[in-house]
């Protein structure tokens, strides 16, 4: 193991792993990833692969339209298959003032380049004979979202930072970290120390126990959020099909053509539990049917679980912390961390090289939590 | 012809050697990366091959190589049946 490094990142997952790679794009290697179990064993490995601009405020469009544009590379740039396709997410509204909210979030997207637009019941029923559009009552759909297959994104980056120089150091715990007068001085693991002068917390659901031992306290909560696929089918469910007021989300992955989905339970109390539970499929189900009355027939596979890391605006938390000289949090995803990473990985790789962003992301830093400063994301599921 | 490790999920023999000598050293890595082990029969008719082989290939003795998770529900089980539904219904 390396006795010191330039940087060091904690946490294995998407986050981690796209920061590193930007900070090695840069020209920066002496960096190091430590990663308490497996590569991908947070949310990373575990989440549905979709990848959304549409959202209801500005930040999150603005990062995931950046993120797609660098999504439509990544494949090329890293080198590796990760299964990336832009078949579009349909955001189902249900009733009138669901229509009404979504009319209005086209409207913003639009207006930062987001090309999604709104699509009546009949139109969907065309293009999508399967949904119900006897309860889908009209939705919004923007073609250039899409989906990608996460434990391939984990792996072709793991595979390019090996190639760049960059040490990744897999079942290692980060069990403490030194700090002096505000500075970052080095990690303390289970398999020895690390000096650094440059800390990245990207421990996701985690990142509130690194904090603690840096001695900051964090807003973040975990969640438990459950899952599942089918049998393999022919493919044929090309869009991620979401609702906002019933939290669901579903598509078809590819290349194994499983129907993969989710629900948000909304009575889950705050922990660390990951296991599946059999309430979850009787929740998801029901819902699933309604929205897609011919899945009756399908049989459910497997089932699982993953920690979404919650913030109270449920938008991430990027930058420095006030009072600490080069410790650095991407963190706090609330369940969509893996759309935005391509943006967040490069932006947090420029804050610590060059000291600035070339987007701005003040109004993501942990202070507006102190300052009161808080626009909430509206456009959450799962 | 190529050989098979896991049938349900068609994933070859070459496929899941070419990933573990590429560095994928752990099982639950590697059954994300191919979905080795999580077709209809859930790894009855693979999980023991896949252990060999990861077992042959990494060095490991098989107790150290592991088990993937073994995830509810076992059996396949139709939606509607899971949604509660009584009835058999067309569409
Ligand atoms: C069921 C589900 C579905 C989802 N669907 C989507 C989706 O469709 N699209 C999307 O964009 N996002 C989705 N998400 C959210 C997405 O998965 C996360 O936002 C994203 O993966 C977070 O990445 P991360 O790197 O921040 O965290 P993680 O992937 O959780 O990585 C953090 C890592 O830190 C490690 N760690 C923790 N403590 C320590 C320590 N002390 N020392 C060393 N390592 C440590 C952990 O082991 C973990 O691997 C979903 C999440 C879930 C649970
Ligand atoms: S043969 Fe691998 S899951 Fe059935």
């Amino acid at each position: 193991m390396k006795r010191s490094a330039e940087v060091v990142i904690v946490g294995g997952g998407i986050s981690g792993l796209t920061i590193a790679y930007h900070l090695a794009k840069m020209g920066h290697t002496d960096v190091v990833v430590v990663e308490r179990r497996y590569l991908g064993y947070g949310a990373t490995g575990r989440c549905g692969g979709g990848i959304r601009q549409q959202w209801s405020t500005e930040e999150n469009i603005v990062l995931a339209r950046e993120s797609v544009r660098m999504w439509e590379r990544l494949e090329e740039e890293l080198g590796y298959p990760i299964y990336y396709r832009q078949g579009g997410y349909l955001v189902t509204a249900t009733t009138e003032e669901e229509v009404r909210d979504i009319k209005r979030n086209i409207k913003l997207q639009n207006s930062l380049g987001v090309p999604s637009r709104w699509m009546e019941a009949d139109e969907i029923k065309e293009e999508w004979p399967w949904i119900n559009t006897d309860f889908v009552i009209g939705g919004s759909f923007c073609p250039t979202d899409g989906k990608v297959m996460p434990p391939r994104v984990v792996w072709a980056y793991a595979r390019k930072l090996r190639e760049m120089g960059v040490r990744i150091y897999d079942f290692t715990e980060v069990r403490g970290v030194k700090v002096e007068e505000g500075k970052i001085r080095g990690v303390i693991t289970d398999k020895g120390e690390i000096e650094t002068g440059i800390l990245v917390n990207a421990a996701g659901a985690w990142s509130r126990e690194i904090a603690r031992m840096v001695g900051v306290e964090l807003p973040n909560t975990p969640y438990r959020h459950e899952i599942a696929v089918t049998e393999p089918l022919k493919y044929f469910l090309e869009p991620m099909v979401i609702n906002f007021r019933y939290g669901i989300y579903f598509t078809q992955t590819w290349p194994r053509t499983e129907i993969v989905g989710g629900i948000g339970n909304p009575e889950e109390k705050p922990g660390y539990n990951m296991r599946a539970s059999p309430g979850f499929l009787n929740m998801y189900t029901k819902v699933l049917i309604r929205f897609m009355p011919c899945l009756r027939h399908v049989k459910i596979e497997r089932q699982w679980a993953g920690l979404y890391d919650v913030t109270p605006d449920a938008r991430p938390i990027l930058g420095d912390v006030d009072g600490y000289d080069r410790f650095i949090q991407a963190h706090g995803y609330s369940g969509h961390g893996l759309m935005i990473s391509p943006m967040v990985g490069k932006l947090i790789a420029e804050l610590i090289v060059d000291g600035k962003t070339s987007l701005p992301i003040d109004s993501l830093n942990l202070r507006r939590f102190e300052e009161g400063k808080v626009i909430r994301e509206a456009n959450v599921v799962g | 012809m190529p050989r098979f490790v896991c049938r349900c999920m068609d994933v070859t023999e070459e496929e899941v050697i070419e990933l573990i000598r590429d560095g994928v050293r752990d099982i639950q890595l590697l059954k994300r990366l191919t979905r080795v082990g999580t077709g209809p029969c859930q790894g009855k008719a693979c999980l023991e091959i896949l252990v060999k082989i990861l077992a042959r290939e990494t060095g490991l003795t098989p107790d150290e190589v592991g088990l993937i998770t073994l995830r509810q529900p076992v059996d396949p089980v139709r939606i509607g049946t899971l949604a509660g539904e009584v009835h058999e219904e067309e569409c």
